[in-house]
């Protein structure tokens, strides 16, 4: 049985929570306190992983860790499809390592503002935002243009790739950081595709696809002059 | 030297306001934080003891300090596993919680979080039972459990706190002890206007409640540090659990919060429309109006 490694808020581990529930896979969930508990920096977490990073897989002995490089390993595992790494595809691997690349930038800035609004981490929170929204103009204008063409999901295919589910989690928590999607059209229509892959699962900070209406969060009965949230646009 | 603090709202000013988790600061070390817009360091004694004072250049951040011979302190006190200030004078005593006294308790920093929103619309949620089935589902809710039945609302005068009661909501997981969906009994306490505390039944101990408590550190009038006390029954399971269950409902209110506009709470009763169950919510912003609270809010027109 797969064991991961996990902490409910990090965006990281969802990628990998994400393709396990798209898969259908079981697996067993070792929680670690990455806040306020540090258990990333401990010396047994050290010991699987020296770099002090979640998420980290272990596969019947094979200890694995990197969200980008754990979903290639379960893709080629599992996916009896062979639809969401497929291997057989020269130009579309290129693309997909391409995309997971642009995926660990979200990482390193949208993920980044998240974590110095949310848990005080001491970085440069500015340049982050500014980082992520360079990414974000990127992405957006390469959905954007996709769409023209009749293209649903980030690399050439007809189908999502691990690169959809790489790029979403920090995209689709970015107003954490302060980073509002408000902007990005292109990128709020794929989120909500993303949404409406089978076997989509939701994390604390994102919401299903599709809700718009129903759900009533005491803020919506009270406000008279309505705003849209954010994650319903 | 006098220091002409930022925030000019003298209910606010006078209150003590927590900065962080005891056990998370490390002993004799320099912590910095914001409160009302000032930067605040505090450390914490080897003893327990804890200080608090106005940051400044011979004291920076990491540095290595006794806690008991800082000169020019703030007020402070350790309570409910926090250290507690106020930027302004001789504070009233902070509200009693007895229960963290009780020796079988789990008592526990579930984290502390920053959170885009003022501290009044973060206790008004806290205290609406209306979003459980919709915004933790399957957790503190679940269609076609989605009423919220009648309780009770009272201000008192005597302890000058807002007191909700009778609660009751059905609730498929309501903690980490708990092994099936159950009716729970809730009671809310709002005993400073930044503070909430609440009671609801224990899964382990039918006469017992557990307590979990949200205390507001205002950073500004629209930003907040939300420090999750708990204080709970449960013999089973490792600490980490129980603050990741915590955490897990923390991280979705967080986008519901952050979303909320105006950001700062109206106080004006027709600024915005209530239902039946806001009972509580029109409650508490009319407590905050009586004590002239305008910081975080939009006061009434005079």
């Amino acid at each position: 049985m797969i064991t991961l490694y996990d902490y409910e808020l990090s965006g990281n581990c969802y990628k990998i929570r994400l393709l396990l529930g798209m898969l259908g896979l079981d697996y067993k969930t070792v929680p670690v306190d990455f806040y306020p508990g540090r258990e990333h920096k401990s010396d047994w977490f050290l010991r699987l992983n020296p770099l002090g990073q979640l998420p980290v897989i272990e596969d019947d002995g094979f200890v694995l860790r990197d969200a980008q490089a754990i979903l290639v390993y379960l893709a080629s595992n599992y996916d009896q499809a062979g639809t969401w790494y497929p291997r057989d595809n020269p130009r579309l691997l290129g693309e997909i390592s391409q995309w997971l690349a642009f995926a660990d930038g979200i990482t390193g800035t949208a993920s980044a503002a998240r974590l110095h609004d949310a848990l005080f981490y001491d970085l440069d929170a500015e340049a982050a935002r500014a980082g992520a929204h360079r990414l974000f103009r990127i992405l957006d204008e390469h959905l954007w243009f996709g769409e023209q063409e009749g293209r649903s999901w980030i690399c050439s295919a007809s189908h999502p790739t691990i690169a959809d589910i790489a790029c979403f989690p920090y995209v689709i928590l970015s107003e954490e950081g302060g980073i509002s999607r408000q902007d990005y059209p292109a990128i709020r229509r794929w989120c909500d595709r993303v949404k409406r892959i089978p076997g989509f699962l939701v994390m604390s900070g994102v919401f299903p696809a599709g809700r718009h209406g129903r759900h009533k969060a005491s803020h919506e009965r009270w406000t008279t002059h309505l705003h849209t949230p954010g994650w319903q646009k | 030297m006098t220091t002409q603090p930022k925030c000019t709202d003298p209910v606010i000013l006078n209150l003590w306001h927590p900065l962080a988790a005891v056990s998370e600061t490390s002993v004799g070390t320099v912590m910095d934080t914001v409160l009302l817009e000032e930067r605040v360091s505090y450390a914490v004694g080897s003893d327990g003891t804890v200080a608090a004072w106005r940051s400044r250049a011979d004291l920076p951040a990491g540095s290595r300090v006794d806690a008991g011979s800082i000169a020019e302190q703030l007020p402070s006190k350790s309570a409910y596993g926090y250290v507690w200030t106020t930027l302004g004078d001789a504070p009233a005593e902070l509200f009693p919680i007895p229960e963290f006294e009780e020796p079988d308790r789990r008592r526990l920093n579930a984290a502390t979080m920053g959170v885009n929103v003022s501290a009044p619309r973060a206790i008004e949620n806290f205290l609406d039972m209306g979003h459980f089935p919709y915004v933790h589902t399957d957790i503190l809710g679940a269609e076609p459990h989605t009423e919220v039945k009648e309780y009770d609302v009272e201000i008192s005068a005597e302890r000058d706190e807002i007191l909700a009661t009778r609660c009751r909501f059905y609730q498929p997981m309501a903690s980490t002890a708990s092994t099936e969906g159950a009716d729970v009994d809730y009671i809310y306490r709002v005993p400073h206007p930044y503070c909430s505390v609440l009671y609801k039944s224990s899964p382990v101990d039918d006469k017992r409640l557990d307590v979990i408590a949200i205390f507001l550190q205002p950073m500004d009038q629209e930003h907040v540090r939300a420090h999750m006390m708990l204080c709970v029954l449960d013999e089973d399971n490792e600490d980490k659990i129980i603050k990741r269950f915590q955490q897990t409902i923390f991280g979705q209110d967080k986008p519901i919060l952050e979303n909320q506009f105006p950001k700062r709470l109206p106080l004006d009763p027709r600024a915005e429309t209530p239902i039946r169950a806001d009972k509580s919510a029109i409650a508490y912003r009319r407590w905050l109006s009586q004590k002239g609270v305008t910081y975080g809010v939009i006061p009434a027109a005079a």
